[in-house]
């Protein structure tokens, strides 16, 4: 029977983590995601499933911890905000080097400096370009409602799993704090059925010991382990997700993830009710991002408009995908302001459709 | 006596435990590091709780721990060895989990980690290495360097009213409730290096025993980092190191020793 909530993003997150069978979670307190812990610690997960929960000292102790717990082949995460998750980047950095499986929740907020606590898509570079030093990507997840929030927890440890990589689900502030209606995942049993065998469980007598770690001193192999990694990196294609509204007879096409793209949705509403054939592409995974379906659809528009809210970041990756085929231009508000989908039909109809 | 002849078995009082590896260790000839290695590694065999435990390296000299002592190992960022050691262990709480640092890792970059996981009291122990240097990166400046000593960094020698001065660190967690046990030892004479393998043993027991955080100090030498052959380096240490970081128990049971 399906268990339906009215409930917000960052307590879905919560309670999907205990249902996915979350083995443990460390973490430190940040508007707009506080609520993350405050639940989890309210919900007894130690009782409910044997959960560990742990408030940190800091996010750079989190997600080292997050580090040393991912390396026991353990399912394990950390949420955060914007100023967190950009303290952690060293600590995800060697998580992706070391190759280990983990989530990691941003719900973003303006920046930068300590900048807004108000709702931003401004870490879109820092989540899909790798955020840290070294070559290396994050899976990234881009929930648009309270249940993505939900479902994509048990995804990104599926895909952290089967790809040994950290996976980021880049929410934000508006998710995070809106209430909607979810339908919860089911309880799953707190067991690890993944591979353990490069894990550390303590050396018995019939392996090899099992050692996580990011240093390669000899260049010749720290090359061939970035060869490795980039391998991965490009295989992650075949799990590219995204969602296509009104595309098939759009003559402009609209691109955006998380809240944007909800907005997006009213604002192809409202261009169909004036008679403007206007679609909208959504990217649920913003790496891999979903180019090629981009480079298709390119062939088809006459422009596409990336709507974020940033001073315009996914739009680069549009661009590329577009490779110049067609306009593209990008629309968003900035520093915790959201758009009204009246600011983005303006918008796309000064740019492409004439003005009012 | 011909070579053959002293080392017959009959001959054999002492044998390197195999719980170190083969590999040669990195670090300098004179060094007290691979020495505690093979203390730990001793009492963990003897223990026989290889199986069981699992080590977290630092960054510094000893960050390739994992190459020459025979157990799971994860290596962590710079400080952030009791942050990895407090989630293995929260996750593992039936396995060993030590770490194994340096004085510029625990006691200058992961001075908040140090202390919040003393002060949660994690049921692990910490293997503290206090040679007043950074002896990886070339010699310089530690926490833990000396009023007046030199280094790359403060060529002229520590001036503590510009450059703070030397600090204890182990005194300090020593005033924590999470702490169980803490010690100073030495290892470059045949005495320390039996007192400190008494205490790794300690540490290890009570770990068994759930009694919280075991965090033991051995004081060491630099020889490379402080310009010295050996054994210079080790009379400097008594004269100079073992004055400032005073020898012996500072808590036992959970209680600060009277001194």
């Amino acid at each position: 029977m399906k268990e339906l909530a009215l409930m917000k993003g960052n307590e879905v997150i919560a309670e999907a983590a205990i249902r996915a069978g979350v083995d443990g979670y460390f973490g430190y307190p940040i508007t707009p995601q506080s609520e993350v812990m405050e639940y989890l610690m309210l919900q007894k997960p130690e009782e409910r499933t044997g959960m560990v929960v742990l408030q940190a000292e800091s996010e750079v102790a989190s997600i080292n911890m997050v580090y040393g717990a991912a390396g026991t082949g353990k399912k394990v995460m950390t949420s955060s905000s914007s100023p967190g998750i950009s303290l952690m980047q060293e600590g995800i950095s060697y998580i992706a080097g070391a190759e280990l499986p983990c989530l990691i929740v941003n719900v973003v907020r303006g920046g930068p400096g300590l900048g807004t606590i108000q709702p931003s898509q401004a870490d879109y570079f820092q989540a899909t370009k790798g955020g840290g030093h070294g070559d290396y990507r994050l899976i990234v997840l881009a929930p648009a409602s309270v249940q993505e929030m939900a479902d994509f927890v048990d995804l990104g440890f599926e895909l952290a799993f089967k790809y040994r990589n950290p996976t980021m689900i880049l929410s934000d502030g508006l998710i995070g704090q809106m209430m909607e209606k979810v339908e919860l995942p089911l309880q799953k049993e707190r067991v690890t059925e993944f591979d353990q065998s490069w894990a550390i469980t303590g050396k018995t007598k019939d392996r090899e010991r099992n050692i996580i770690t990011s240093l390669n001193l000899d260049p010749d192999l720290q090359y061939e382990h970035n060869l490795k990694l980039q391998a991965k990196y490009k295989s992650m294609i075949q799990d590219v997700m995204f969602e296509k509204s009104d595309c098939d007879d759009a003559d402009f096409l609209l691109v955006a993830y998380g809240s944007s793209a909800r907005i997006c949705q009213k604002v192809v509403e409202m261009a169909r009710s004036r008679g403007k054939k206007v679609g909208l592409l959504r990217p649920q995974t913003l790496y891999p991002f979903p180019s090629d379906e981009l480079a298709r659809m390119a062939r088809k528009v006459k422009g596409m408009m990336a709507v974020e809210l940033s001073a315009g970041q996914m739009v680069e990756d549009v661009r590329l995908a577009v490779n110049g085929k067609v306009p593209v231009s990008h629309y968003g508000m900035m520093g915790g302001k959201i758009h009204s989908p009246d600011d983005v039909l303006k918008a796309l109809e000064e740019k492409y459709i004439g003005g009012y | 006596m011909e070579f053959k002849e002293i080392t017959r078995e009959e001959n054999l009082v002492y044998k390197r435990t195999p719980l170190m590896t083969d590999a040669t260790l990195s670090y300098c000839p004179g060094c007290g590091h691979g020495t505690v290695h093979r203390l730990i590694m001793e009492v963990v065999e003897e223990m026989g709780i290889q199986e069981d435990t699992i080590g977290i390296a630092p960054v510094g000299c000893s960050v390739l721990a994992y190459d020459f002592m025979d157990v799971d190992f994860s290596q962590a960022a710079h400080g952030r060895a009791p942050a990895v050691a407090t989630a293995i262990k929260r996750l593992w709480p039936e396995k060993f989990v030590f770490t194994y640092q340096g004085d510029g890792d625990l006691a200058a970059i992961g001075t908040a980690e140090t202390i919040h996981a003393c002060n949660r009291g994690e049921n692990i122990t910490i293997f503290f290495v206090n040679n007043g240097i950074y002896g990886m990166t070339g010699g310089q400046m530690a926490p833990t360097t000396l009023e007046g000593m030199k280094s790359s960094t403060s060529p002229y020698g520590r001036n503590s009213e510009t450059m703070g001065p030397p600090y204890k660190i182990t005194e300090l967690i020593a005033q924590l409730d999470g702490t169980h046990y803490v010690t100073r030892q030495a290892v470059h004479k045949p005495g320390p290096v039996r007192k400190a393998k008494k205490a790794i043993r300690k540490a290890l027991e009570l770990q068994k025993e759930n009694k919280g955080l075991s965090f033991i100090e051995f004081v060491s030498n630099c020889n490379s980092g402080w310009k010295m052959t050996p054994n210079d380096s080790n009379i400097w240490m008594e004269e100079n190191m073992f004055p400032f970081y005073q020898m012996g128990d500072i808590k036992v049971d959970g209680k600060l020793v009277k001194g």
